[in-house]
């Protein structure tokens, strides 16, 4: 039940002031970028603009580097997507229906790689990598990803799997279903939204990551490697501007989506209480 | 047949939850754990100087490498940036938590929680990239300051030892600013999170019993809201300390821990010291969440 607000004295506006100002620090520079995808400036970041231009949306679809890249990267998030479903489902599975030694232990492995700064995981990987003499390869890349993607995926199918009535399951049983028909009629209609959020949550999260990556990519250019080499060196301010956008729409949709699903399962479920 | 297998199952719940928990237990544990035990054992080898291969044998001089007095000021410059970061954050995301949490609408609180969530999952490195836009010498930032007529304050600022460069894009104050950017909505969700907690219950006792606003702010919010607090700098502080993505984007010459570990391990080939580097940021961590977790941090979370 949500409590009832505050009904004290009003916000000060020295309050309002500061709250409004943090609000506008988080994305204002958001917007920055929008903008100098039209300036027509190659070589510097001259603001006030020095003119409008669309042409470096053109001149950046026609880039076979970051064609290359951007198919890497999809194809890297799929796959490591993919194997984060399978496995965090699983693990969820596994912590909601049975009470076992060390279960506490189960979700703890899982959230370290996301609790740890990125950097160990990174490193990590590659001493493994050089220890092993595992030469870098697209597995190398995906295998780095689902380790912090699962724990996604698992959070929230588990969420899901406890706020699910279990009696559900235990009359499905009862009117003669086996397990798998359990699982495909009763189960899984009940957790396909959590599974499209989680997955769509950890599709984000690994086209958008660099510090791992950088870590296990070897030579090979993921879109956001791209972006940190220009970051570093620039040399296509214009292209550069252009791809960031593209990348911002590309990973905000997927997580505004997922976000809209939790919330909708979360409405129905208090209408049907 | 599918029944046949269904009802052996169905007998056998150790079985099934071992199927459940083998392959994401088998996963992490080679691929994760693994790779952790091999990060440790690394930094117990060495890189031979001369043939530039790594020798597998127990050591401890790499170790003894971390001390030396270069990489001992890396581990001070890079401490120093993420409890600067980690202050900062706290000051400027109070005051958004306390809002959201004890002023806003129902309807304005949703769309607030809303935007301070949307950064957090948007593209980290493009909002790296914005702020090389917005403090580029010839940029939007400079515009601003130059309209103000503050540019002289701004030169002075930039003219400091240490903190200093040839322009904010390439100096630890602007380095200072996006950290702080990056890692604060990890800062403002605990927060308000604890805010939430406090009863309202609680203010107006305060209230009636004479205290005024500020007073129960001092005396009441901001002792429960502290374990909020803790916790979130448990994000600013950690993430700061590993991050090398801002330092090689924005910093100089002079490196922070996360910058150190690329370059060792990448243009050095040295895994063993970029390894035992790695160790630095690990037990500051611990003993960051020791103290955290004494200040009731994880309660907050």
């Amino acid at each position: 039940m949500p409590s009832k607000p505050y009904s004290g004295p009003k916000a000060p506006w020295g309050l309002k002031l500061a709250a409004l100002g943090a609000l506008l620090f988080l994305h204002v520079p958001i917007w920055i970028i929008f903008l100098y995808t039209l300036t027509p400036d190659e070589t510097t970041y001259t603001f006030p603009l020095p003119g409008i231009t669309f042409k470096w949306f053109g001149i950046a679809l026609q880039r076979a580097d970051l064609w290359r890249a951007l198919t890497l990267s999809l194809q890297v998030a799929a796959v490591a997507t993919l194997i984060s479903l399978v496995l965090g489902t699983l693990a969820a599975a596994a912590v909601y229906r049975s009470n076992f030694f060390g279960k506490e232990a189960v979700s703890f492995l899982l959230v370290l790689p996301i609790a740890l700064p990125g950097i160990v995981t990174g490193i990590a990987l590659r001493s493994a990598i050089g220890t092993l003499d595992i030469p870098f390869s697209f597995w190398t890349i995906v295998i780095g990803h689902a380790t912090f993607c699962i724990v996604v995926v698992y959070n929230n199918v588990l969420a899901r799997f406890r706020r699910m009535q279990g009696s559900l399951i235990e009359a499905s049983m009862d009117l003669g279903a086996n397990s798998f028909q359990t699982f495909r009629y009763v189960v899984f209609p009940n957790i396909a939204t959590a599974l499209l959020a989680g997955g769509m949550l950890a599709f984000a999260l690994s086209f958008d990551e660099v510090i791992v990556t950088t870590f296990t990519a070897g030579q090979q250019t993921t879109l956001p490697i791209w972006i940190f080499s220009q970051l570093t060196r620039p040399r296509d301010r214009p292209v550069t501007n252009v791809v960031a956008m593209f990348v911002m729409l590309i990973t905000f949709l997927p997580i505004l989506f997922a976000q809209k699903l939790s919330a909708q399962s979360a409405g129905m479920e208090e209408e049907t209480k | 047949m599918l029944q046949r297998i269904s009802t052996y199952l169905y007998l056998r719940p150790r079985l099934v939850l071992w199927l459940m928990l083998g392959p994401p237990l088998a996963y992490m544990f080679v691929v994760y754990l693994g790779s952790l035990a091999s990060l440790l054992i690394n930094s117990f080898f060495y890189l031979e100087e001369f043939t530039g291969l790594v020798v597998r044998e127990f050591t401890l001089r790499t170790y003894a490498l971390t001390l030396h007095p270069a990489n001992r000021e890396i581990f001070v410059r890079t401490t120093i940036m993420a409890a600067a970061v980690t202050v900062a954050d706290a000051l400027i995301a109070f005051p958004l938590a306390y809002y959201i949490a004890k002023f806003a609408s129902p309807r304005v609180k949703t769309w607030l929680i809303i935007a301070v969530t949307i950064p957090l999952w948007s593209s980290y490195l493009v909002r790296v990239y914005a702020w090389k836009l917005i403090l580029a010498k010839e940029g939007i930032l400079s515009w601003f300051i130059n309209l103000l007529h503050l540019d002289g304050v701004l030169n002075w600022l930039l003219s400091f030892e240490g903190i200093g460069g040839s322009s904010l894009a390439l100096s630890p104050i602007g380095m200072f600013i996006v950290f702080v950017y990056i890692w604060l909505p990890y800062m403002i969700i605990p927060i308000q999170t604890a805010l939430e907690r406090v009863p309202d219950s609680l203010l107006e006792a305060s209230s009636d019993l004479g205290a005024k606003p500020l007073q129960t702010f001092r005396t009441v919010i901001l002792p429960l809201a502290f374990p909020g607090v803790v916790a979130g700098s448990i994000f600013t502080f950690s993430l700061t300390l590993g991050d090398f993505i801002i330092p090689l984007s924005l910093g100089n010459s002079k490196f922070f821990i996360g910058q150190a570990v690329y370059s060792y391990q990448g243009t050095g080939g040295n895994i063993p010291l970029a390894a035992a580097m790695t160790m630095g940021p690990v037990l500051i961590m611990i003993v960051y969440l020791l103290i955290a977790k004494r200040l009731g941090a994880f309660d907050a979370l």
